[in-house]
This record gives structure tokens, C-alpha cells and sequence, in this order.
């Protein structure tokens, strides 16, 4: 429609925008900010020179990192378990998705089923009952105890049986009548045919694990088992100090310490800041239909 | 005779099914429900020793001796306030955004805008906590914006109401974009008819925005609303715990935090687990209202 704007309209749209661009600069500039401090000369991230521009450009941060053991050791673990984790939680999401977006004349136990993962979505035992189960099962200290856990996530589970359910029966009865498994049909027709509500799942489940770090540091007993979000975490609480304390920053850091925690703090963003921009049409789509159903 | 190989053809039938759950049931039962059965503890003296199973049963003692801890109250406190903060401008800020955004003509732009706000809901605490601590330092980039206007620096970290607003506006920070989206999907599935008729019934943009917007955006606000009715004892606990210090403890310490000090630093398992059940109990109540108001308003339903 085209039609004359007002005046009022005008000066509306105008600091709308101008509003807009101010909060869409709150989101990005605090990352600028790192990144340039992990980019700068020791000597100015130490003087607390630098804004949003390095100062005394420099890769040196990035280079030692490199070679720094600690960080690319809990990198290790990191990618060891977001792989694991991932493709863990995936296989038990589907196969627990498939019978239960049955109805119940084709799967008579489903209401049962349904209500024994249910319950764990509105009560749960707390932090310290699950610290000592992890401990009983001897998982303490070991990759499975940040795997094993949280293996079936109910709300994946959820989105995906709902997503399972409107796949036409058309397809499947016939199969059926072909003599075909449950199994295959899984396999054969529902997988295929849900690739984009597997993409969003996929992703919600990376992110998770990428993103962990409370686990790590509660159930690893040694920092060389921790993965990069719980490294990182010891290194955010350790600024953490330093931010209150009234004494001269500048005496009490190692004159590398700031640009290289800046640096990794970066680097533990990285991945999904370059992925992100791209699988965002996905992210919404898991969002809107695990929110915003019928 | 034939009623019965009906029933043990159904059960071959169903048979893959049961097989299909295992793995996700055998999960679940450990660590789902292994750690319900755990909570006994919070009713026993507990050694890690003897475990669950051989522990002295001491009845309420343990909630006897936490509702008397000195801290108990300020905690309870400062969880409620931090969430209740959070909820209101959690949705606020994003209803806001919403409407504004929905302003937009320039698709390009509407895109960047929603990419950059939706940003920080995808990094974890560990990251968001480095950057903000790094910006609001005593020396940090804050500070030395303010000195430029002539404001004293001033010690965010250490202060327990600017501890609260930096709790609470960095948590909004982090996910308006998620609620923006689905604010944004309740505006567009508004029907546009309506629009057209208050053309040309003469309502500007304004009023159509008072007049068709909001009341088609009531359900799922309510909805939305009704929902986080469940999360009034979670005040965020990974946040909380990497950004808080001592100095702030007595208005940045909430329940979770409290927990995890109590039960894993200090080892007094049992109580810590009194006050999760303490936690828990109330929180189920709270989920379960919620979601019979949500059934009732909006007829949601989870399955």
C-alpha cells in the first residue's frame, strides 16, 4: 500500500530505527570490546586503554594460546563431548520419540510411558541427590558423568514426537501391510521426512553441550578433565576477584593474563558466533513449535 | 483360545516399542529418578559412607536446622526478588522490542536487529560472565565512560544493588531475543483483515496497535506469563554463580547458590538437600498451578 506518511510518522520510524540500532550495538559491541582487547599490546589492555579498536595490534594472544596446554586440552575434551554427547542424546531422542507419537490403540503403554518422562519435567531430585547418584555410579571424574545425565532431554523429545505426528500414516500403513519392521520404518520413512525438525534438535543439543560448564567443574575432580566452558569458568572467577578489589589492578596481574583470558574467552564464543548467523531460520523454527503450538 | 493369540499378536507387535524406550527409561531411572529416590537423604543423618540406603533416619532435623540458619531468610528473599525482577522485564523488554520491531519496513534491517539481539541467548554464562566482568570493572570500559561525564567510578561488582540490576538486566540481555521471537510469531499470525478494516475505519498506526496488536498478542503473553509462575525459586543459577563474590553474598545469594556452597563446599550433604527438597516441593506446586492456569486460559498442554 502506498500511501502519504505523516509527520508524526516520520519522526516515529525515525527513532525507531535510531532505537533499534542502539540495542541491536548492545548485543554486539561487549563481543567488540573482547576482541579487541585479545588483539591489543599487554601494555594497553593493562592501562584499560582499549574501547572498541585494538591498540598496539597484535596476534600474540592467539599465538601462545597455541601452544598453551591447559586451553587446548579442555578443548579436547570439549569436542570429545559435544560428538559423543550429540550423537548419545540424538539416538535416545528418536527412539523414544517414534513409539510414543504412536496413538494409544497402536501402542497401548503409551500413557504410562508419557507420564513416567513427564514427571521428571516438574520434579527432580535437586543438585546434591544427583552429586551423590553420580557418585555412585562411579561416573565422578569420568566424560560420562557430563553425557549419561542428561541423555534424554523430554522437551526434545516432545518437539520431535509432536513433529513425528504430523507425518502423513498414508506411507506407513502400507509398509505395514509390506511386512515392514517398526525398526525400518523409522529408519526408512519417518527419518527421512524429518530432517529439518532433526536439524533444530541437533543444534539445540551442540549448543548444550558446547555451552556447559557447571557439570564439568562439579563432577571432574582434576582441572585436566575439565571441558573449555569449566576452564573458562576458572578463569572468569578469577577476574571476578580482582574486580573488587580496590588495589592497583596493574601489581597484581601478570602482564599477560588479561589479553590471554580475553582470548579464550573469545575463542570458547567463536564457534557458535560463526555458525549461529547461518542455522538461525533453524533455531526459530524449534522455538516457535516447542512454544507456540496448537 | 482366540482372544488370546490376538493378545500375544499385539504383544510381538508393541514388542519394538518397549525396545525403542529402553535406553531413554534406563536413563531416566537412574538419573531422574535415582536422584527423587535420593532425596530420603534430606530425612537422615547422612554419611557418604553408609550412602542412602544404611544412613540414620533423623526425621525433621535437618529442616529444623536450616529454617534456623541465619542466612535462610535473606536468601529466600533475594531469590524471590531477583526472579520476580526477571520475569517482569523479561517479558516487558521483549513485548517492547516486539512492537517496535514489527515497525520495521526494511526486511534487511528487521533481520540484523533480531540476529544481533537474539545473539547472547546462545553463548553460555562462562562467556557472557567474562565480557560483562570486563566491562563493568573498576578500571573496566564502564567506568571510564562515566568518568567522561564526571561520574566518580563505581564499583558494580561490589555493590549489592547495582550486583541486583547487573543480575537482572544482563538476564533480560541474554534472553529477550528468545521471547521477542515468539512475541514476533503471535504478531504475525494476527489476522491482517483486521488491519485493513481499521484503515479504513480511520485508526492510525497507534491505535491499531492498542486495538488489534495487544489484544491478539493477550493469549500467549498471559500464557507466557502463567508459565514463568514455575520459576520463582530458580533466580539463575549458573549466572549467579560466576559473576557473584563474598562482598555481595548478603543480596546476590539465592537458594541454588546457597545449596551448592552449603552441600558441596561445606559437605553438609543432608542439609543441603533439605533445602532442595524445601525448593523443589514449593516449585512443583508453582508448576502445577501454572500449568492448570495455562490448560485453563489457553488451553496448553505439553503433550
Amino acid at each position: 500500500m502506498v500511501y502519504k506518511a505523516s509527520l508524526g510518522r516520520k519522526v516515529f520510524t525515525f527513532v525507531n530505527v535510531l532505537f533499534l540500532v542502539a540495542i541491536t550495538l548492545l548485543g554486539i559491541l561487549p563481543f567488540v570490546h573482547l576482541l579487541s582487547v585479545s588483539l591489543s599490546s599487554n601494555v594497553a589492555a593493562m592501562a584499560a586503554e582499549v574501547k572498541l579498536w585494538p591498540v598496539g595490534f597484535t596476534f600474540e594472544a592467539y599465538h601462545y594460546l597455541g601452544k598453551k596446554v591447559e586451553f587446548l586440552r579442555s578443548l579436547g575434551v570439549s569436542v570429545e563431548r559435544v560428538v559423543l554427547g550429540t550423537i548419545i542424546n540424538m539416538v535416545l531422542t528418536v527412539l523414544a520419540a517414534y513409539p510414543l507419537s504412536k496413538s494409544n490403540e497402536q501402542f497401548r503403554f503409551r500413557t504410562l510411558y508419557v507420564w513416567f518422562f513427564a514427571i521428571t519435567m516438574f520434579f527432580g531430585g535437586g543438585l546434591i541427590p544427583t552429586y551423590i547418584v553420580i557418585k555412585e555410579t562411579a561416573l565422578l571424574n569420568s566424560i560420562w558423568a557430563l553425557i549419561l545425565p542428561g541423555a534424554l532431554n523430554v522437551w526434545n523429545m516432545v518437539m520431535l514426537l509432536n513433529f513425528f505426528r504430523n507425518i502423513p500414516k498414508d506411507m506407513e500403513e502400507a509398509a505395514t501391510i509390506d511386512g515392514a519392521s517398526q525398526w525400518s520404518i523409522l529408519w526408512r520413512i519417518y527419518l527421512p521426512v524429518s530432517l529439518p525438525a532433526l536439524a533444530t534438535i541437533l543444534l539445540f543439543m551442540m549448543v548444550g553441550h558446547w555451552n556447559s560448564w557447571f557439570d564439568g567443574i562439579l563432577y571432574m575432580n582434576s582441572p585436566e578433565k575439565y571441558p573449555l566452558q569449566s576452564y573458562l569458568s576458572t578463569l572468569v572467577t578469577s577476574i571476578n576477584k580482582k574486580a573488587i578489589s580496590l588495589d592497583d589492578l596493574n601489581a597484581l596481574e601478570n602482564v599477560s593474563e588479561k589479553t590471554l583470558r580475553t582470548a579464550q574467552i573469545f575463542l570458547g564464543a567463536l564457534p557458535i558466533m560463526l555458525v549461529y548467523p547461518f542455522l538461525q531460520k533453524y533455531f526459530i523454527k524449534g522455538i516457535t513449535v516447542g512454544s507456540v503450538k496448537e | 483360545m482366540k482372544g488370546n493369540a490376538i493378545q500375544r499378536r499385539k504383544m510381538r507387535w508393541e514388542f519394538p516399542f518397549h525396545m525403542m524406550l529402553l535406553p531413554g527409561v534406563l536413563v531416566t531411572l537412574v538419573y531422574a529418578y535415582g536422584p527423587m529416590f535420593g532425596i530420603v537423604m534430606a530425612f537422615q543423618k547422612f554419611d557418604p559412607v553408609l550412602s542412602f540406603w544404611k544412613s540414620k533416619f533423623v526425621g525433621w532435623k535437618n529442616f529444623r536446622y536450616i529454617f534456623h540458619l541465619p542466612e535462610f531468610n535473606q536468601v529466600l528473599w533475594n531469590t524471590v526478588l531477583i526472579s520476580v525482577l526477571k520475569i517482569g522485564f523479561g517479558l516487558l523488554v521483549p513485548l517492547l522490542l516486539a512492537l517496535l520491531l514489527n515497525e520495521l519496513t526494511k526486511n534487511g534491517l528487521k533481520r540484523i536487529v533480531q540476529t544481533s539481539i537474539f545473539l547472547p541467548f546462545f553463548l553460555s554464562w562462562t562467556v557472557l560472565g567474562g565480557v560483562l566482568l570486563e566491562l563493568f570493572m573498576l578500571k573496566g570500559p564502564i567506568n571510564s565512560l562515566l568518568s567522561g561525564v564526571g561520574v566518580e567510578p563505581i564499583m558494580f561488582m561490589g555493590d549489592g544493588n547495582w550486583f541486583r540490576a547487573i543480575i537482572v538486566g544482563s538476564d533480560v540481555w541474554k534472553g529477550m531475543g528468545y521471547n521477542m521471537i515468539i512475541f514476533l510469531a503471535a504478531i504475525v499470525g494476527i489476522n491482517s483483515s483486521l488491519y485493513e478494516a481499521a484503515e479504513v475505519d480511520g485508526a492510525g498506526k497507534w491505535k491499531q496497535m492498542i486495538h488489534i496488536t495487544l489484544p491478539g498478542m493477550a493469549p500467549i503473553i498471559i500464557l507466557m506469563a502463567t508459565l514463568s509462575l514455575g520459576n520463582i525459586l530458580n533466580a539463575g543459577f549458573d549466572q549467579i554463580l560466576i559473576l557473584y563474590n563474598p562482598i555481595v553474598y548478603e543480596h546476590a545469594d539465592v537458594i541454588d547458590t546457597f545449596v551448592y556452597r552449603l552441600g558441596i563446599f561445606s559437605q553438609q550433604y543432608a542439609p543441603a538437600a533439605a533445602i532442595g527438597l524445601f525448593k523443589s516441593a514449593i516449585s512443583l506446586g508453582l508448576v502445577g498451578f501454572s500449568y492448570f492456569l495455562a490448560y485453563r486460559f489457553s488451553n496448553y498442554r505439553i503433550f
